[in-house]
């Protein structure tokens, strides 16, 4: 079973979904602080959360206030760095070049790709996480 | 009472990074994003300092006594050893906060660290010439902060050592039991 999860954990390491970001997370986590990693995960699924349905009406309403929209991507990119979630981070700083253009097709088209990641991420984050220690029942 | 000085002292000399909890460095961390906030304090926390996060400059400066208007005294009796701040933040960014600190008479000789997720080199530029002790890629790393801990013990522990010193000269000759506590801080020192 440890195997396993070795080897799904080195497939996403090699596709790029998970980075030497996330490895560091799980060295900060010891016996007297056995949840951090989920804790970390969990503001990172409420910030991003907030920040996709800010975007996701932002572009609705069809005004493409690209100051506004960078702002968001940078906060975005800046938290998906931390965690480790490398090609969310991607497809943000690919984001936020469209705006620096203002190139909203641009725009909306990463964003879809970013949310595509994003929910990859979020799925696959219960895969890399079995091994650290007995996971609880979570309905995310 | 006296014996019992002895073992913690003989600690702090054989582990210099494990000091008693008065030489704990106690760091100030600011971070408008709560995942940073928490990554930043873990950080701090493993590698045993003493950690205050707020969430923005605003209330850094609320912590430190510097937020009412011209004043640049602060809380003086506050022992903040190193700060470390995000740049882009709302409001007030780690810059203009770095600034009011070197412009305060309290806490203007603490070590200001800026972070950063945008490596801009006119940006870090302009922190270092404000005086920030040193600028940090975020992700920031274990390995960054230890380096920066282990830099700033030094100096606290050399402050630390002048002091003691300090205080044998003063009271050598004054009470017969502070000599005998001062002659067990001697041994342990080797």
């Amino acid at each position: 079973m440890q195997r396993q999860v070795a080897l799904i954990k080195q497939s996403l390491f090699d596709q790029g979904y998970l980075d030497d970001q996330f490895m560091e997370l799980e060295e900060l986590q010891d016996d007297a602080n056995p949840n951090f990693v989920e804790e970390v995960a969990t503001l990172y699924f409420k910030d991003s959360a907030r920040l996709i349905n800010n975007i996701d009406q932002a572009l609705e309403r069809g005004s493409f206030d690209f100051s506004r929209l960078d702002s968001y991507m940078h906060q975005f990119k800046g938290s998906s760095t931390s965690i480790g979630a490398s090609k969310v981070k991607t497809e943000c700083t690919t984001f936020r070049e469209y705006c620096r253009v203002g190139n909203a097709e641009g725009c909306l088209r990463t964003f879809q790709q970013l949310k595509k990641e994003h929910a990859t991420w979020q799925d696959r984050r219960g895969l890399g996480r079995q091994h650290v220690g007995p996971s609880k029942e979570r309905d995310k | 009472m006296a014996e019992v000085l002895l073992p913690r002292k003989m600690e702090i000399a054989k582990d210099p990074s494990k000091f008693g909890s008065p030489h704990l460095l106690h760091v100030l961390a600011v971070d408008d994003s709560h995942v940073d906030r928490k990554f930043i304090e873990r950080l701090l926390r493993v590698s045993s300092c003493k950690v205050t996060v707020v969430d923005s400059a605003t209330r850094a400066l609320q912590y430190l006594g510097l937020d009412v208007k011209d004043k640049s005294v602060g809380f003086e009796d506050l022992k903040v050893n190193l700060i470390m701040t995000d740049y882009s933040m709302p409001g007030m960014t780690g810059y203009e906060l770095l600034k009011k600190i070197k412009e305060s008479s309290a806490f203007r000789d603490i070590p200001v660290v800026v972070m950063s997720s945008e490596n801009i080199l006119p940006r870090i530029d302009r922190c270092l010439e404000e005086g920030a002790e040193d600028f940090l890629l975020k992700p920031v790393k274990l390995s960054d902060v230890r380096r920066l801990r282990d830099s700033l013990m030094k100096v606290e522990d050399l402050s630390f050592t002048k002091s003691v010193k300090k205080r044998e000269l003063e009271t050598e000759n004054v009470y017969s039991l502070d000599s005998s506590v001062h002659s067990q801080l001697k041994r342990a020192k080797i």
